[in-house]
């Protein structure tokens, strides 16, 4: 509620001050601060409409304590009421409700019509806007949203964690860790750890906005996690946060040099992505500047194919000589392997550990933050929420699972959907589409349309690139790590478990709504 | 190499106004008449290009289908008056099976015979019902069947249809088994019978000519055959009598519906013309697997099952999935070791490029369009015509060569997208994703073997079927 309170003077559609400045440093503190939204009129579940009986009292700016209703200043008449901050109806309870306040009955309250026309079964509405809240307060959506589950009818939107009625008395929240350990192998590698179980997934330089990729990276060195270069190269301005930057060799081998496989504490192989499992990259030429293609080191305006698969990967023992390949260059690089969810992913997982990786990196199919077709995104490769307890219990029967550290990604949305990847055998998650909505994209779908994304996130147009300030985005990335945080504590808390790592399998602590036992 | 087969596509704008899914709508009152959002939010510049400059480009101009919803116009009002809606119209599209979306999609490939491309990951359902439940399997390294997005010219979409010879028989050196008939099409997909109450203008004739310049059999009553919409060699004609079969001497396969004397029927017309196919068509019920081991211990060659509209068998109730009943057909022929004597099409409910895909894996050698090569044509599938009113999108004025062209845009996007999916699974040959469900996962499996083992059993009602 602080954060709030604090940003009453300012008006969405207008940096504060402090942002508009656009100076990288590499120094950035993972405190919560607002991060207003971008546009004049953000979106929320409800419409406020103020009548012409409104006698500019000012008794509704008083009582509200969301900042809604404003009169900043010397102002005689009241701001525009900031509508997506309302909570609806279920203010009628308080007493800081504001239609019934109203000496002139002037107010009203509606659902959104365009609120309704949101998102999809997996990104509803309310989870779109729940994480819009978190990006701009750090705190946890209120309770008139379902911050929780979507409505695809499977998986993680059926899934439900199972509160014991009793915790331990002295777990104290402050207490719990939610560190994630990346190294498991027993070899001379750092036993690197993040202070959140997740990190971020790649995007290019190319298919997203540099600045948006800078808060990304910005807003993981703050939180002490990880953000990836996906396959685009490695820009120079990535160097100030090189810690927490992961090199990802992917297999159009574009900026894939010497220099930036040692720069990084983690390489990541990307076999496959789940949005097109088995299919192939491709950079529209459109996109090609003359920036990306220096970066790739391709001729400008030309489409760039990424192909499916490596074509130098024929087997098990290729993949091996590929991850030695790596090792080599970088004696400090943690070894990472991104996979698609085929029939048989439980023996990619083991082909991996064996070959040398340290992070096994699934992928599924609702995730995936650029352009692909739609036959693919749909129907190859199994839904992650199978594929994550599959190869869980695979590398349980093969006596490695304490060898290897497990990610989920493609379809976490939210901290609850990262607790029940854990609780069903990964060991963290890796996020990218949440990472994408923070910024303020509202999945329209549009990312290969025209001049590119209309809200500057995943396009090189010039002018486009200006609507996303790095600051802005370092802030609202920096918000949401925080806010996931804190919930995910609460679920720990409310477990009864004192840390990320003790949730980890524990099957035993969900039920699926549509099983008798639920 | 051998010669690649390609559908040529070209675009072909929409003669009526497409219905499009997002609009905005505002409250008139209260307008500052700024003009910020027809003239600076809209990023795709739709407002702000003049009209006659976007019916130049499109031919048409409608703000509603081009949308793109991005929100920026009602994000960025000065009032903060706008609203995006759901267009109703788009709403009424279809029904349950060809739904809004899928017309719409179908609507795009017909138009500009790509594949429908979007961002940010997969929104729709878990699973559904059908071929909604079946997710098709990839590979993560190369094998020698494929290699990436080269390797896609070395897949082999076509099939053969007709009775495959189990083995050689010689005498002495000398060959002595005459090879049957077989007709071969370059994509596992064949047209079937345009319905009665599309039959209008030149639309048979024009939906026809499409699948001979692509290769494609096409299903055609013999009834409708004369001098004004003649057999082709692509044509299979439907006949009722095995002497009707003597009208089409260069029809290469013919087919005949399945009835007591249809066994007769088929050896009078083999006797006259032993080189041509005979396919038997008959509905999906729940028996029809019982009868088709029986057609094929008699020596048919090619079985046709025709399906509902909505994929669906002929059954008082309950009907199953297409994809439960091929599953059952394909399993009985490989027990009773007769599945390479006889081709299995199906028809009816294929809606979509991944249907043809799935249908195969369940054990279909290809499968039969009708609806989808409509909605090509703009169809909205509003169902007018079947209560004899009028066409709201007058298909009978259609245009010979725009009807042509959007069909092959369809087909043309369909063969990209099998491309993509027999790419992903690697397999090379379409004849080899008959029955081959190693190479794809059910709902119900994945279920039982990964929540089943934590959670026990699952409710009855929730199942999908």
């Amino acid at each position: 509620m602080n954060a709030v309170k604090q940003s009453e003077s300012g008006q969405p559609g207008q940096p504060a001050a402090s942002m508009a400045g656009g100076i990288e440093h590499a120094r950035v503190s993972r405190e919560v601060k607002p991060a207003l939204p971008r546009f004049r009129n953000e979106i929320g579940k409800y419409r406020i409409h103020r009548s012409s009986d409104c006698v500019n009292c000012g008794r509704c700016a008083e009582i509200c304590p969301r900042g809604v209703h404003t009169r900043p200043g010397s102002y005689r008449l009241l701001m525009r009421p900031l509508d997506y901050r309302c909570i609806g109806t279920d203010c009628a309870k308080t007493d800081h409700y504001c239609v019934k306040a109203c000496p002139k009955g002037a107010l009203s309250i509606s659902l959104n019509r365009t609120f309704e026309t949101l998102g999809d079964y997996r990104w509803t509405p309310d989870l779109l806007i729940s994480n819009w809240i978190m990006a701009e307060t750090g705190e946890a959506p209120g309770p008139h949203l379902e911050s929780e589950v979507g409505a695809s009818g499977g998986g993680f939107d059926r899934l439900r964690l199972r509160f014991p009625e009793t915790i331990p008395s002295d777990l104290r929240r402050e207490d719990i860790s939610t560190s994630l350990l990346l190294n498991r192998r027993d070899d001379s590698r750092p036993k690197l750890a993040i202070d959140v179980p997740w990190y971020g997934g790649g995007m290019s330089f190319g298919s997203t906005n540099i600045n948006m990729l800078l808060g990304k990276a910005r807003a993981a060195k703050a939180w002490n996690t990880f953000s990836c270069t996906g396959e685009g190269g490695y820009p120079d301005r990535f160097i100030p946060y090189a810690d927490h930057m992961i090199t990802q060799v992917a297999t159009g081998l574009f900026g894939v040099r010497e220099e930036t496989i040692q720069r990084a504490p983690i390489v990541e192989f990307k076999y496959a992505q789940g949005a097109k499992p088995g299919l192939g990259g491709h950079l529209l030429g459109d996109k090609n500047t003359p920036a990306v293609a220096a970066m790739r080191e391709a001729v400008v305006g030309t489409s760039l194919f990424s192909p499916f698969p490596f074509h130098s990967v024929y087997s098990v023992e290729d993949h091996k000589k590929h991850l030695d390949w790596i090792a080599h260059v970088n004696p400090r690089a943690l070894l990472s392997a991104k996979v698609s969810t085929p029939a048989d992913v439980d023996m990619v997982a083991v082909g991996i550990y064996y070959a040398g990786g340290h992070i096994v990196h699934m992928d599924g199919s609702y995730g995936g933050t650029g352009a692909a077709p739609n036959v693919a995104k749909k129907n190859i490769a199994m839904p992650i929420e199978y594929a994550i307890n599959r190869v869980h219990k695979f590398l349980v029967d093969e006596g490695i699972r304490e060898k290897v550290t497990l990610m989920a990604s493609g379809g976490v949305r939210n901290p609850y959907d990262a607790a029940k990847a854990i609780a069903l055998g990964a060991d963290g998650v890796v996020i990218g589409t949440a990472e994408l909505v923070s910024a303020g994209c509202n999945r329209c779908g549009n990312c290969e349309s025209g001049r590119g994304c209309a809200r500057g996130i995943a396009t090189t147009d010039p002018e486009l690139l200006k609507m996303v300030d790095v600051e802005w985005c370092t802030q609202r990335l920096i918000n949401m790590h925080h806010a996931w945080r804190e919930i995910l504590i609460g679920l720990l808390h409310r477990l009864g478990l004192d840390s990320v790592a003790a949730l980890r399998g524990r099957t035993d602590l969900l039920t699926h709504l549509d099983y008798e036992d639920a | 190499m051998p010669e690649k087969f390609h559908i040529h596509t070209a675009p072909v704008p929409p003669r009526h106004r497409p219905v499009g899914k997002l609009g905005i709508v505002d409250w008139r009152e209260d307008c500052s008449n700024c003009h910020n959002c027809v003239k600076r939010s809209c990023v795709y510049g739709l407002f702000r290009d003049e009209a006659d400059a976007l019916r130049e480009e499109v031919g048409y101009l409608d703000y509603i289908y081009q949308c793109k919803g991005c929100l920026s116009c009602i994000q960025n009002c000065t009032k903060g008056i706008l609203n995006r809606v759901v267009n109703p119209e788009f709403k009424r599209l279809g029904d349950g099976h060809y739904t809004p979306d899928i017309i719409l999609s179908t609507w795009f490939q017909a138009e500009t015979g790509r594949i429908p491309v979007s961002g940010a990951g997969y929104g729709g359902p878990f699973s559904g019902p059908g071929f909604d439940a079946i997710w098709t399997d990839m590979s993560e390294i190369v094998r020698p069947t494929r290699d990436g997005i080269h390797g896609r010219e070395y897949i082999n979409t076509g099939v053969c249809i007709g009775r495959r010879l189990q083995r050689l028989s010689f005498e002495g050196a000398r060959l002595t088994t005459v090879s049957p008939p077989v007709l071969e099409s370059p994509m596992p997909v064949m047209f079937d019978v345009i319905p009665e109450q599309f039959r209008r203008g030149v639309i048979p004739q024009s939906i026809t000519r499409a699948a001979a310049d692509i290769g494609l059999p096409a299903v055609v009553p013999a009834s409708l055959l004369n001098d004004d919409y003649p057999a082709s060699g692509s044509i299979v004609p439907w006949i009722n009598n095995a002497a009707e079969a003597d009208r089409f001497p260069e029809a290469r396969m013919a087919m005949i519906s399945d009835g007591p004397d249809v066994l007769a029927a088929r050896d009078a017309m083999k006797q006259k013309s032993p080189d041509r196919v005979i396919s038997v068509r008959m509905e999906a019920s729940p028996d029809a697997a019982v009868r088709i081991i029986q057609l094929v211990g008699e020596g048919v060659e090619v079985i046709h099952l025709v399906f509902t509209n909505h994929g669906l068998e002929h059954a008082a109730s309950n009907p199953r999935h297409m994809r439960h009943v091929l599953r059952e057909v394909h399993c009985a022929l490989v027990k009773s070791r007769q599945r390479d004597e006889v081709t299995l099409t199906a028809s009816g409910g294929i809606a979509a490029a991944e249907h043809v895909t799935k249908a195969l894996l369940c054990g279909a050698d290809a499968v039969a369009v009708d609806i989808p090569l409509l909605l090509a044509l703009e169809c909205r599938y509003c169902g007018e015509c079947a209560r004899r009113e009028q066409c709201p999108i007058e298909m009978e004025k259609v245009d010979g060569n725009y009807a042509t062209q959007r069909v092959k845009n369809l087909m043309g996007a369909w063969h990209q997208q099998l491309l993509e999916m027999m790419g992903a699974m690697g397999i090379r040959e379409a004849r080899r994703l008959r029955g081959e469900v190693g190479r794809c996962m059910f709902f119900e499996d994945l279920e039982r073997d990964t929540f089943g083992r934590i959670f026990g059993r699952r409710k009855q009602q929730a199942g999908v079927l």
